[in-house]
């Protein structure tokens, strides 16, 4: 019998496979669908800290940081750790930026203030309509499909199955004792919902409501822009202050916000869009263009070039978007990790971490309860 | 939408994208019906691949050259008029207008409408509606390139196909190009693809070719058929007439004493900046290469089959199926109808069956679009019949030529599978490794097919290579378009929508 069952190869169920069996359990992972496939092959790869307030997102976000670092060293993946440019194009809106920074400055958060004069030497081609801004040197970048992967083969012992669907859970009692799947029933010590979007589902196997619904986001990719040709035109990731009030926002409807950045590969890619339409696919012609003419805002030399493809995914979040880490206190032996809306690329070694801490029976070095499952419970 | 610059003439009844054999009868016969139509090509020229005629001064200096269906293609031509046609506008999305009056439809009903009645193209659900038209953006122009934009109630897609390769050592060397490619050469620059040209692949495409590369005046150094032409009897039990026309083109190969083995392939090339020359291998039943010989040559053209280009169908989430090889079409009714209310797809976006197909296609949904709106149209059952025995001789073709697993033996680790992002072999095969078991998860992880073509050139290799066929495009964005032209627009959120068959489409907006 494995020691763990891992439900969804995404980059958080990688992370939860590692740390687990570097802890020395077995373990095996499922997913229906190939590695990495499911959100994390449609998200973008910032690992940030400057966009959240103080409070335990931002403290699983820094210990992930960390981790992230650390994480680097397996190879195989890219990780640059460029630092985030946040700008503001108001002096109000610089104002209360400058606040944030203050207040996360306290939480660990390492920032720069940046003047309007100096912006063109983070940045030389933005635009300079800008009122300031404030650099993050510990915000970084990964290529999350390629590292979710290196997660997995870099997991001692670790097993993956691709193309193998959980549909029941096996129980005895309350008590959660191993998955039921169309390739046979898998009897394990523990399992982990790293369902990702489809983690309401999973719960919900175990008669438990877990309310995680999609949130769509559009990003646009150009065309190489130097990379191996020469210095790319975006430095680090740059994004403007709105980005932080769209990210907590309850809204229903669209909100984009342009997170820019530019890959090894010499390609940018401009986010993001969010808005909340199921798990619909259709092209938005007026969220991609929405999403350009903020992109030609903050950097007006992106005009002449051209977006080649533009892909979509769905989000997982939760109603007070936080995510859901920890053994649900409903089905002993079933433990969460899903929920992390648009930051579970940047939050996924903090989470594999504390949950493979939970599964080898440490005593948490983060405190859990903004996480704790049962807390939608009404 | 006063004031945003771009935007064409009011709404029209019927928008055609692809101006080949089916958009131009599409036209025809729409335009005849009374409806007011716009008919959009990228091309400078109308035509598409088939009609596809060098311009008449260029002609003059090559009077052997060969220009079929031409008369067919003037006279398709000429009845144009009437028609707005919008030549050189590149389509790089469609989408569904948003309906004024909410009356939200399901779609599905499409594929009962006619199905069981070829006799009658014409509508037999008057309630099936089609939202509120659609939205064709355009990219106009070259150097001074511009966003036009079109709309009208209903939307035909005759896309065409693009030409289907198969990686192997040295296919991206200067001097090798696709059959495709070099038919198009000839037909539209007169201009032979090389001095001394070898013709490599699969399917009855490759013999006017060789033909007509032959003929004007290159020296084919041998035309190798990787199959064996065995399984051709269904379909010339449907087509009879298709045996005199492949023995035609034999017979002039012969004359010129070029070389036809069947069972061979291509399975390098070699030179140093350019072409120099090829290894050809006897293939077993499986493709698996055998005995080996090299070929002086300057050019090689080489085609496996075609794909449809159905990514505008498959934006507006048209449903999809593998056709007999294995590419994905368009699924159609009788009168040419696609799952979504609107829209019609008529040509090889239905499956790759050869131009005459694709013009019949062309008169069937001219005629059921504007049966569907309301125009008099008297039922042609000869058509629908002609339509359905093109069909079946072009899916028995495709079983005729079908592509064998054993080219994958042609790779190397450094064979390049992608061209756009230089993604050798051995980086799919590391993917496949890491946990890939499809085409998108191998390009999350390999980046094949992430560049400037989208997949369009190596998506079916590496659908191959891991293990499956050719998944539904998914190309939001068809054609690249600058940032500032998709930035032009002033905000218009509230004038589009979401699929109509997606209910969580509903919650939004
Ligand atoms: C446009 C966009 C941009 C984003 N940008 C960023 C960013 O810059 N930084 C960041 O940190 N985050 C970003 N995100 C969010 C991030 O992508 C997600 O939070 C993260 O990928 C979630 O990972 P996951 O492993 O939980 O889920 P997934 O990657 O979705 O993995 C879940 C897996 O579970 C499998 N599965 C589901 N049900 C079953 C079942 N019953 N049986 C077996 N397997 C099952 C699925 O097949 C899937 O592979 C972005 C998201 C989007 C959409
Ligand atoms: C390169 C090539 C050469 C070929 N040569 C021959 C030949 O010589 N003889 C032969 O029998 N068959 C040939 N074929 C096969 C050919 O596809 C069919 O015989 C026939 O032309 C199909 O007709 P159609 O109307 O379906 O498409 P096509 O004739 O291919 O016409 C489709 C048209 O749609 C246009 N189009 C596609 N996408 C867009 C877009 N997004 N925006 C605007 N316009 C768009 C294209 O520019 C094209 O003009 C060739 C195929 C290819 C790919």
């Amino acid at each position: 019998m494995t020691d763990v069952v891992v439900v969804g190869a995404g980059v958080v169920g990688a992370a939860c496979a590692y740390y687990a069996a570097r802890a020395g359990l077995s373990v095996t992972v499922l997913d229906r669908g190939p590695v990495a496939a499911g959100t994390t092959g449609a998200g973008e790869g910032n690992i940030l800290v400057s966009d959240k307030e103080p409070g335990p997102e931002l403290e699983l976000a820094l210990l992930s940081a960390r981790l992230w670092r650390e994480l680097a060293g397996l190879g195989g993946f890219e990780y640059e750790a460029k630092g985030g440019l946040v700008v503001a194009e108001t002096s109000e809106v610089l104002g209360s930026l400058a606040d944030l920074a203050v207040a996360q400055a306290g939480a660990g958060v390492e920032h720069v203030p940046v003047a309007a004069g100096e912006l063109p030497g983070y940045e030389p081609d933005l635009t300079p309509d800008l009122a300031g801004g404030v650099y993050y040197p510990q915000d970084s970048q990964v290529q999350p499909m390629l590292a979710a992967a290196r997660l997995l083969s870099g997991a001692p012992g670790a097993v993956l199955r691709t193309g193998v669907e959980v549909t029941g859970l096996l129980r005895d009692g309350d008590r959660v004792t191993g998955v039921r799947t169309n390739e046979g029933d898998i009897p394990a010590g523990a399992v982990v919902n790293a369902a990702g979007t489809w983690s309401g589902e999973v719960a919900a196997l175990a008669g438990l409501d877990l309310p995680i619904l999609p949130r769509r986001g559009f990003i646009l990719v150009t065309e190489p822009l130097g990379g191996r040709l020469g210095p790319p035109l975006i430095r680090h990731k740059v994004y403007t202050a709105a980005y932080v009030t769209d990210v907590a926002s309850d809204s229903e409807g669209l909100e984009t916000s342009a997170v820019i950045e530019g890959t090894p590969s010499g390609t940018v890619l401009i986010g993001a869009s969010r808005e909340r339409v199921g798990f619909d696919r259709t092209t938005s012609i007026p969220v991609l263009e929405a999403l350009a003419r903020q992109a030609v805002a903050l950097f007006p030399g992106l005009a002449a070039r051209r977006v080649i493809r533009a892909y979509c995914g769905f989000r997982p979040y939760c109603p007070d978007h936080l995510p859901v880490i920890g053994a649900d206190p409903r089905a002993p032996g079933l433990y969460h990790a899903c929920g992390h809306e648009g930051a579970g690329i940047g939050l996924a070694p903090a989470t594999g971490h504390l949950v493979a801490g939970l599964l080898a029976g440490a005593a948490p070095t983060l405190d859990l309860s903004p996480f704790r499952p049962e807390r939608f419970a009404a | 939408m006063p004031g945003s610059g771009h935007e064409g003439p009011g709404t029209r009844d019927l928008a055609i994208v692809g101006a080949g054999p089916a958009g131009m009868a599409a036209a025809v016969a729409a335009s005849r019906a009374g409806l007011d139509v716009v008919l959009v090509d990228a091309q400078a020229r109308l035509g598409g691949q088939y009609f596809r005629h060098a311009p008449p001064g260029l002609r003059a200096g090559h009077p052997g050259t060969p220009q079929r269906g031409f008369g067919r293609f003037t006279r398709l031509a000429e009845a144009l008029t009437g028609v707005d046609v919008r030549l050189g506008h590149r389509v790089w999305a469609v989408e569904k207008a948003v309906e004024k009056n909410a009356e939200r439809n399901t779609a599905g009903n499409a594929g009962k409408a006619a199905g069981n009645d070829p006799g009658n193209e014409a509508d037999q659900n008057p309630g099936k509606d089609a939202a509120a038209g659609f939205i064709v953006h355009c990219l106009a122009g070259t150097r001074d390139e511009r966003r036009v934009t079109l709309r009208a109630r209903r939307l035909l897609i005759a896309t065409g196909a693009h030409d289907r390769p198969l990686p192997f050592p040295g296919w991206d060397l200067p001097g090798v190009l696709t059959a495709g490619g070099a038919q198009a050469l000839l037909k539209g620059d007169l201009v032979p693809a090389g001095r001394t040209v070898v013709v490599a692949g699969t399917g009855p495409f490759l013999l006017p070719v060789a033909a007509g590369l032959a003929e004007a005046g290159a020296r084919v150094a041998g035309v190798f058929e990787a199959n064996g032409g065995a399984g051709l009897a269904p379909a010339l039990a449907v087509r009879p007439g298709k045996l005199a026309e492949g023995a035609g083109y034999l017979w002039r190969l012969a004359r010129r004493r070029v070389p036809y083995a069947v069972r061979h392939a291509v399975v390098e090339a070699h030179g140093g900046d350019r072409l120099t020359h090829v290894t050809v291998a006897r293939l077993g039943r499986d493709w698996t290469p055998g005995a080996r010989r090299t070929i002086a040559c300057d050019a090689l053209a080489v085609g496996y089959g075609f794909v449809p280009q159905i990514e505008l169908a498959t934006q507006l989430g048209c449903a999809t199926e593998a056709g007999g090889d294995g590419e994905q079409v368009v699924v159609v009714d009788a009168g040419m109808r696609t799952s979504v209310p609107g829209v019609y797809a008529a040509g090889e976006p239905t499956g790759v069956g050869g131009a005459d197909l694709a013009e019949a296609e062309g008169w069937i949904a001219g005629r059921a679009v504007a049966a569907d709106l309301g125009r008099p149209v008297r039922p042609a059952p000869a058509l629908s019949r002609r339509r359905d025995r093109l069909a079946a001789f072009g899916r028995a073709m495709q079983d005729a030529y079908p592509v064998r697993d054993g080219w994958k033996g042609w790779l190397r680790g450094d064979t390049l599978v992608c061209r756009c992002e230089e993604v050798p072999y051995a980086r799919v095969r590391e993917a496949l490794a890491l946990g890939a078991t499809d085409a998108r998860s191998v390009k999350l992880l390999a980046r094949p097919g992430m560049g400037w073509c989208q997949g369009r050139v190596c998506g079916y290799a590496v659908a191959r290579l891991a293990g499956e066929t050719s998944p539904p495009p998914r190309r939001p964005v068809a054609h690249p378009v600058r940032l500032g032209d998709l930035a032009g627009l002033p905000d218009r959120a509230d004038e589009t929508q979401g699929t109509a068959n997606d209910p969580a489409g509903e919650e939004a907006r």
